[in-house]
């Protein structure tokens, strides 16, 4: 099912994330995502997150459909040329999927593969074009598509926590005229800020819409697994800000004690955040085991 | 030796659109012997504007412009006009557009597309890069390369991973699209950013047969 339908619904959204593995044993990974079943709507199936070579995204989308479980397949432009990506984009549509978060991609620099030639040939912006140009069935060199085009629910990210925040916006409605449906945001950690970062992007999100509608944004969630995890992202995570509160809030706990005051951090965000944007994009970079827990707190 | 060939001249007006006053800088060196600077692309295009019903009576001829301290130098004379001008029109490589967007606080636009960069890598000694894409797009950026001063050559502004003004790749250099965003915010052409650009043209990339049968071409390689 594509994810706006469950906006139209007037859902308040919740997907999660699943970061394929570095190998190929990827059964206990899915086995793991089954209690979420009823409780999550989408899963993001990354492409190489952090530019770390693992399984596709492709692969382990069509293994999440065989499951029955709705994947959103993330596409960067890192790795493949116009051609590369085309014909990705073409054998997702053919396998079932529904959902495509397209997105640039960290520079191979960051990860395991320094070495690697970075190609950026599209940007976001111009693979969403590209993306919807083949859902009108045309390809990027203005070629028909042989019988009936792929189709597709469009995702795309933005940075709330950029600095400064105007470009990133300016990025963003460039995003919407090119066809992004609907949004998912780096971590957030200040409501008050993200509260206006709404407000500001209000009209944004509503540029590309015939009849007034406006592209629903789901704010970022990453769960605080220690003090010393968001002072580090702090420092090194563009866009990401912890408030020293809540650092201090899961300092103050003992050891034993840290997960449920983390969860319980987490399920407050998402509590706060619920009336600011249409739903929540979980990131639990390994404690999949947690999101129930979390949502249950939440009230979700 | 830095090769360029002229943009045709709807491209240009597109770019100058409501732009009235046009200053004409030409650079001497390389352009030169491309036939897209020099005096006689200077005197051709300044014909082209004033068609166009542009005035474009002030020019100036500069012998290399990829060099800053010559363009400042020669330009400070100019200033009190240049000051009075919409725009400066620059018929050079990629570097000399942007040394000279360095050097001016005013809107540039590129008369010319850098297909190669030949043999002799131009005569910069700054940070100024020119990566000769063939389709020069520093009119939109404000004379601040997006291939070269971004690390993912993004066309359409910058990518969630810049902190601090500073790149994802490299943590002393600046983001390139935050030096975009700035210089067109400073200039007032900020409406630039908001322009989708469309995916690049890889095979401008590919000097023209023309341009690889002239004797200079032969002489670089």
């Amino acid at each position: 099912m594509k994810l706006i339908e469950r906006f139209k619904q007037g859902k308040f959204v919740i997907t999660c994330e699943l970061g394929p593995p570095k190998g190929i044993e990827i059964e206990k990974l899915i086995d793991e995502l089954e209690p979420l079943r009823d409780k999550v709507d989408a899963f993001n199936v990354t492409d190489l997150q952090s530019s770390v070579l693992r399984v596709g995204s492709l692969a382990a989308c069509r293994l999440l459909k065989d499951k029955d479980l709705e994947p959103i397949m993330q596409l960067t432009c890192r790795d493949r040329n116009r051609l590369g990506l085309q014909s990705d984009v073409l054998s997702a549509a053919v396998l079932g999927i529904e959902n495509l978060l397209c997105l640039t991609g960290d520079h191979p620099t960051l990860g395991d593969h320094p070495e690697a030639m970075p190609v950026f040939d599209l940007d976001s912006v111009q693979l969403l074009s590209a993306v919807k140009g083949l859902m009108g069935g045309k390809d990027m060199a203005g070629n028909d598509l042989e019988g009936r085009p792929p189709e597709f629910c469009l995702g795309a990210v933005v940075n709330p926590g950029a600095d400064p925040l105007e470009p990133q916006i300016m990025k963003m409605e460039k995003k919407v005229q090119a066809g992004a449906e609907f949004f998912q945001t780096q971590a957030v950690y200040e409501v008050d800020k993200f509260a206006l970062f709404m407000e500001k992007v209000t009209p944004v999100l509503s540029c590309g819409s015939k009849n007034g509608g406006k592209v629903p944004v789901m704010a970022g969630i990453v769960f605080l697994k220690s003090p010393a995890m968001a002072k580090f992202m702090n420092a090194n995570v563009a866009g990401i800000h912890v408030p020293e509160e809540i650092i201090n809030e899961l300092a103050g706990v003992g050891k034993e004690k840290r997960v449920e005051k983390s969860l319980e951090i987490s399920a407050r965000l998402i509590r706060e955040l619920k009336d600011l944007c249409q739903g929540v994009h979980i990131m639990s970079l390994g404690w999949e085991r947690h999101i129930s827990t979390v949502l249950e707190m939440a009230r979700l | 030796m830095l090769f360029t060939q002229n943009k045709p001249t709807e491209e240009v007006l597109e770019s100058l659109g409501e732009e009235k006053n046009i200053f004409l800088l030409a650079c001497n060196g390389c352009a030169e012997v491309c036939e897209t600077g020099g005096e006689k692309a200077l005197s051709a295009i300044k014909a082209e504007m004033e068609k166009a019903g542009k005035n474009a009576a002030s020019t100036v001829l500069v012998d290399f412009l990829c060099n800053k301290v010559l363009v400042a130098t020669r330009l400070a004379r100019e200033m009190d006009k240049i000051k009075q001008m919409d725009s400066i029109l620059v018929l050079s490589c990629g570097v000399g557009v942007q040394a000279v967007s360095k050097v001016v606080n005013k809107v540039v636009h590129p008369a010319a597309n850098t297909v190669s960069l030949g043999g002799l890598q131009g005569l910069w000694p700054s940070d100024e890069r020119c990566q000769a894409c063939g389709d020069c797009a520093l009119d939109y950026t404000g004379g601040i390369c997006p291939i070269t001063f971004c690390a993912k050559s993004l066309l359409n502004g910058p990518c969630g991973g810049a902190q601090d003004g500073k790149c994802e790749v490299d943590s002393e250099k600046d983001c390139g699209w935050q030096l975009i965003y700035e210089r067109l915010q400073k200039v007032g052409r900020l409406e630039n950013f908001k322009k989708i650009r469309t995916p690049r043209d890889h095979s401008k990339m590919l000097p023209s047969s023309k341009l690889r049968k002239t004797s200079f071409y032969d002489i670089e390689l």
